[in-house]
């Protein structure tokens, strides 16, 4: 039996004045109901774009997309917009990076909800407008039969992004993607809304993509995480593997320079050196190579040839695209990497 | 109230309010209390954090402290000088003490001028020439903030969020100052290169013996950077301790659920650690509670609270303002 | 909002005032005198000075205006207190030099030429501009909006009388297929009056529409590019309820401000298509008092403009805040 949502060798690529961005670089991985997978990179990593892709938002414009994309049971690349159009709002659904943007400024919430609701259910505006109450007051916004009829900008930034995730799950969705949900909140109010998918989640077997640059958020809410860089996916497996034995040296990075409430303070962070690089002009080999401190293990490889995506070790679901031998990696994790964790 | 011993900068009931939109024709102007009544000291060399939620008045108290705005109440002394309401002309010899670095490293540099005319622009403004001219000054402080020497004659966009973010820093130091003031430096850079600019600011907060004062939202952050952490709340500071005492036994409940709000990256720390789910959001400063501004949100809350602000009180090795610390 | 009406249109009336003032002022400044000019061509000096004290022209400039203003607003009465007092009701704007009548009667008499104008074509091009707009948006980079926006373009650059005097050249000299246009009542002969009006219609929303068109169009295609139009997909919707719901009702609002500007200012005179196709509305009867330096007319016609301007700000702004939840008017 196949996951909800398999992705297999998804590539994404736009054609720019200044060259082709290749902003996604063959992704393969998958969601089953009920789960969450976390991805995790940094700007312009092609987080965005992959979450688009799933939705078939690209169809239409210069994007070249490739690979397969299967949602319970149907093919998002080569399906039509109007295919795809049926599986948007009810298959699945997605919640967006800038709620304030993403919602209408000329309607208020009430009427954007139910709008949702009427796309996928035969049912009158009236009962549309009843659902929307009961949406809101699903995902925590107090009096909701008042507020139903306010416009985006007269809730705050939390209450914004609990209507947007009112209304993409007014259709009980089965794949629900959030785009960095609670980028743009304070911790206080991103604990109430990480709290409130861990909860619709159980309630309604969602299978959840949580988009995030945040490794605690990752830590919170998600079973399995892909790690992104420069586009390609770099390591995945399940939060436990990869935050707790780490293969690729990014992911060491990032787990060493992230400031954290335990542990030393007076410890320098480990800093990843240099910047992430141009989608234009993606360097050869391993796209990590210029800020990786462990190329010496392993020669040109990593400037030549661009790594596979292996299996840390036979048969196991956690993989990582890293020229480094399984005997190498494991000895730099134990000696450098984990005292530092 | 203790005082730190030889206090650098010292903030004694700090208020700025600014006025927000009137009612009706004739109506009375709301005012927004973005500082109310705030008290801290700063000690020669140390970093103090400053920290809360969006809106709590961070960046209007680091303003007013750089003297960027006027209090509207409150003073402001600077080594021993009383500056809130110095002019212009009085603030000049005491710019080149005290400088502010931005949060946002894209809009904070004026994409029309190079690398170089931004760092030397404090020299020109306070009409100081260093040894060696300008320009070798200038190549040196872009060489103590890890840039390259030869990026003088570069353009700001040429540059990535972090080494815009050093162009920042660069530009901050280049008066050889003695107090910085941080907002919130490393929010909009990825989480790749936050740990690059916070370790150099603790390079230069050692080699220099510079004091800072350190806005930032991210309670692990400031963790690594400060010695002494100010939390705020609506225009108020709730508590202040010695980083330690503060992560280790947070007295107040604000404090207490910030901190058990942060996400982290230990899928078994999760577990284990208390959780403690504030509801609602920050309310309105226009319009803030009553009594303890906290109460709206408070799982402590009683009577006494809608009624008597509580008052920044020493207990134990924490200053807190709350009618029931923990 | 009943405040911010209230003060939209008090602070409209000042400046109304202060334009009045304005044109009064320039009345002392131009180098003529009002009462020779009002004298005609038989004009003997003791006639001059009749007219002068008749016009009140013999009182101080503060007196005149303060008798003009209340003229506007209650009426007055010229040379009151004698044989020849001359009654001039509420709202006055004295006399015009030229024909000695009233100068509100010369408006009122104008003002159907210029609405038939001003409603007609801004309906026309309202169809066309924002037509062809939407279809080029739709249909963007096909050869419907190359060629819509290629004619929207030329056309933007073409000028009334150009336009106007070809079109006439070709439908009524050539063809003959329109009657000259000029003004007749719609109430006693529609029919008529829709022809006279055709090539008025025709040429001011030919021009307007490609201006119109283009800004329907960009409009659109900006909106698009918004999160929201996103979010709208990602629902589902489908792409009529999306263009219609979403994109539409975003890119209107701009152009709904814009629409009521320029009817505002038509309504104030057609002062170009008038004048080509030689017909008697408030633009006309503007160029013709100013030819003539009648002094009164120009000072009416003025204020009518500004009037017509200043309500069509309020209105656009009253309604820019209905369209855009976030405007509110304090
Ligand atoms: N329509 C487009 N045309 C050209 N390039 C694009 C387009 N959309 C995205 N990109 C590029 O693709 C890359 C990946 O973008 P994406 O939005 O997926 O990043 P992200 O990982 O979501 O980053 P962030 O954390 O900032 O949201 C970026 O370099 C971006 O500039
Ligand atoms: N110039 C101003 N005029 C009116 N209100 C202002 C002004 N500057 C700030 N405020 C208000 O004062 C309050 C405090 O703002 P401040 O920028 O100090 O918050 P902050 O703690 O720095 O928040 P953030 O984390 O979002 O930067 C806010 O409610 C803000 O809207
Ligand atoms: S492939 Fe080479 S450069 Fe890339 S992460 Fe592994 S060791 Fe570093
Ligand atoms: S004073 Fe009262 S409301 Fe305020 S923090 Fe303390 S217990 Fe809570
Ligand atoms: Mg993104
Ligand atoms: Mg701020």
């Amino acid at each position: 039996m196949s996951a909800f949502l398999e992705v297999k060798n998804l590539s994404v690529a736009f054609p720019t004045e200044d060259g082709i961005v290749q902003a996604v670089d063959s992704l393969s991985f998958s969601v089953e109901k009920g789960k969450t997978l976390g991805i995790v990179g940094e700007s312009g990593s092609g987080k965005s774009v992959t979450s688009l892709a799933i939705l078939g938002l690209q169809k239409g414009s210069k994007a070249r997309v490739s690979g397969e994309i299967w949602v319970d049971g149907n093919e998002i690349i080569s399906a039509s917009e109007a295919e795809v159009r049926k599986l948007r709002g009810k298959a699945m659904s997605m919640i967006f990076q800038d709620a304030l943007a993403a919602l209408h400024p000329y309607y208020t919430v009430g009427h954007q909800i139910a709008e949702a609701y009427l796309v996928h259910n035969d049912v009158s505006k009236k009962v549309a407008a009843t659902r929307a109450i009961e949406m809101l007051d699903r995902v925590g916004i107090p009096e909701p039969h008042k507020r139903v009829n306010d416009y985006p900008h007269q809730f705050s930034g939390g209450m914004r992004q609990r209507a947007m995730i009112a209304m993409a799950l007014s259709c009980n969705p089965s794949l629900l993607i959030a785009d960095e949900p609670t980028t743009a909140l304070d911790v206080t109010v991103q604990a109430q809304i990480l709290e409130l998918l861990r909860d619709l989640q159980k309630e309604f077997g969602t299978a959840i993509i949580l988009i995030t640059h945040d490794l605690g958020v990752v830590a919170e809410t998600a079973d399995d995480v892909l790690l992104m860089y420069a586009g390609k996916q770099i390591e995945y497996g399940t939060v436990r593997d990869v935050l707790q034995v780490p293969q690729h040296p990014y992911a060491w990075g990032l787990l060493t320079s992230i400031p954290r409430l335990t542990g030393d303070p007076n410890l320098a962070l480990t800093a990843i050196q240099g910047a992430p690089p141009s989608l234009i002009s993606v360097p050869s080999g391993c796209a990590f190579h210029p800020r990786c401190t462990y190329v010496d293990n392993v020669g040109t490889a990593c400037t030549n040839i661009i790594p596979e995506l292996i299996p840390v070790s036979e048969g196991k679901h956690h993989s990582v695209r890293c020229h480094m031998s399984a005997k190498v990696r494991q000895d730099i994790f134990a000696n450098k990497v984990e005292p530092q964790l | 109230m203790t005082s730190v011993n030889n206090p650098i900068l010292s903030v004694q009931g700090l208020t700025k309010h600014f006025p927000g939109g009137r009612e009706g024709l004739i109506g009375k102007r709301d005012v927004v209390q973005a500082v109310d009544g705030v008290n801290f000291e700063v000690a020669a060399g140390e970093a103090l954090g400053l920290v809360g939620e969006s809106g709590c008045g961070k960046s209007t108290t680091g303003r007013l402290i750089t003297r960027l705005l006027e209090p509207t109440a409150g003073t402001v002394t600077f080594e021993g000088q009383d500056i809130s309401h110095f002019s212009n002309a009085q603030m000049r010899p005491i710019r080149t003490q005290l400088q502010m670095i931005f949060q946002d490293p894209y809009a904070s540099l004026n994409p029309r001028h190079t690398v170089g005319t931004i760092v030397s622009t404090p020299f020109k403004i306070n009409k100081v020439t260093p040894e060696g001219g300008v320009k070798k000054r200038v190549q040196e402080i872009l060489e103590i903030v890890g840039l390259n020497p030869e990026h003088y004659n570069r353009y700001p966009h040429e540059f990535s969020g972090g080494q815009r973010q050093r162009i920042g820093i660069a530009r901050a130091l280049a008066l050889r100052p003695k107090l910085i003031v941080a907002d919130e430096p490393v929010s909009a850079l990825d989480v790749s290169i936050q740990a690059q600019i916070i370790n150099l600011m603790k390079d230069l907060q050692k080699d220099f013996g510079l004091t800072f004062v350190f806005i930032a939202h991210d309670l692990a952050v400031v963790r690594h950077f400060a010695q002494r952490v100010a939390v705020m709340y609506l225009g108020n500071i709730v508590e202040i301790a010695d980083r330690d005492t503060l992560y280790a036994t947070p007295k107040h409940p604000y404090t207490k659920a910030l901190l058990s709000a942060v996400p982290e990256a230990d899928p078994d720390a999760t577990g284990a650690r208390e959780r403690i789910r504030l509801t609602g959001d920050v309310p309105n400063p226009i319009n803030p509670p009553s009594g303890c501004r906290f109460r709206t949100r408070c799982w402590k809350a009683a009577e006494i609270c809608a009624i008597e602000p509580p008052a920044l009180l020493q207990i134990g090795k924490t200053q807190v303002a709350c009618h029931f610390p923990e | 909002m009943l405040k911010y009406t209230l003060r939209r249109v008090v602070s409209g009336t000042l400046v109304l005032g202060i334009v009045s003032a304005i044109v009064f002022a320039i009345f002392y400044i131009l180098p003529s005198d009002p009462a020779r000019l009002a004298c005609g061509k038989s004009c003997t000096p003791e006639l001059v000075a009749r007219i002068q004290v008749a016009l009140e022209l013999d009182q101080s400039l503060p007196v005149q205006y303060g008798r003009f203003i209340k003229g506007i607003f209650v009426g007055r009465t010229y040379l009151e207190n004698t044989d020849a007092a001359r009654e001039c009701g509420a709202p006055c704007l004295g006399y015009s030099y030229q024909t000695d009548l009233p100068v509100t009667e010369l408006l009122v008499d104008r003002l159907p030429a210029t609405l038939s104008i001003a409603v007609g074509a801004s309906i026309l091009w309202l169809l066309i501009g924002l037509s062809s707009g939407i279809l080029s948006a739709l249909r963007r980079g096909t050869w419907i909006d190359r060629t819509s926006q290629g004619f929207a373009l030329a056309a933007a650059s073409l000028q009334i009388y150009f336009v106007g005097l070809i079109l006439q050249f070709i439908f009524v000299d050539k063809l003959a297929w329109l009657p000259m246009p000029g003004y007749t009542s719609p109430f006693d002969y529609p029919l008529d009056w829709a022809k006279q009006m055709v090539l008025p219609w025709v040429t001011l929303a030919f021009l307007l529409s490609a201006i119109y068109s283009r800004l329907t169009r960009s409009g659109m295609i900006e909106t698009m590019g918004e999160d929201f139009v996103r979010t709208a997909r990602a629902k589902g919707l489908s792409s009529r309820d999306i263009n219609l719901k979403h994109v539409l009702r975003a890119a209107m609002t701009p152009i709904v401000t814009v629409f009521g500007l320029d009817l505002g200012s038509l309504l104030g005179g057609a002062v170009i298509t008038e004048y080509v196709f030689n017909i008697p509305g408030l633009g006309k009867l503007s160029t013709e008092a100013v030819t003539n330096l009648d002094l009164p007319v120009v000072t009416g016609t003025v204020l009518f403009a500004a009037f017509f301007i200043i309500t069509a700000n309020i209105v656009v702004d009253l309604l820019y805040s209905a369209l855009d939840p976030k405007v509110r008017l304090t």
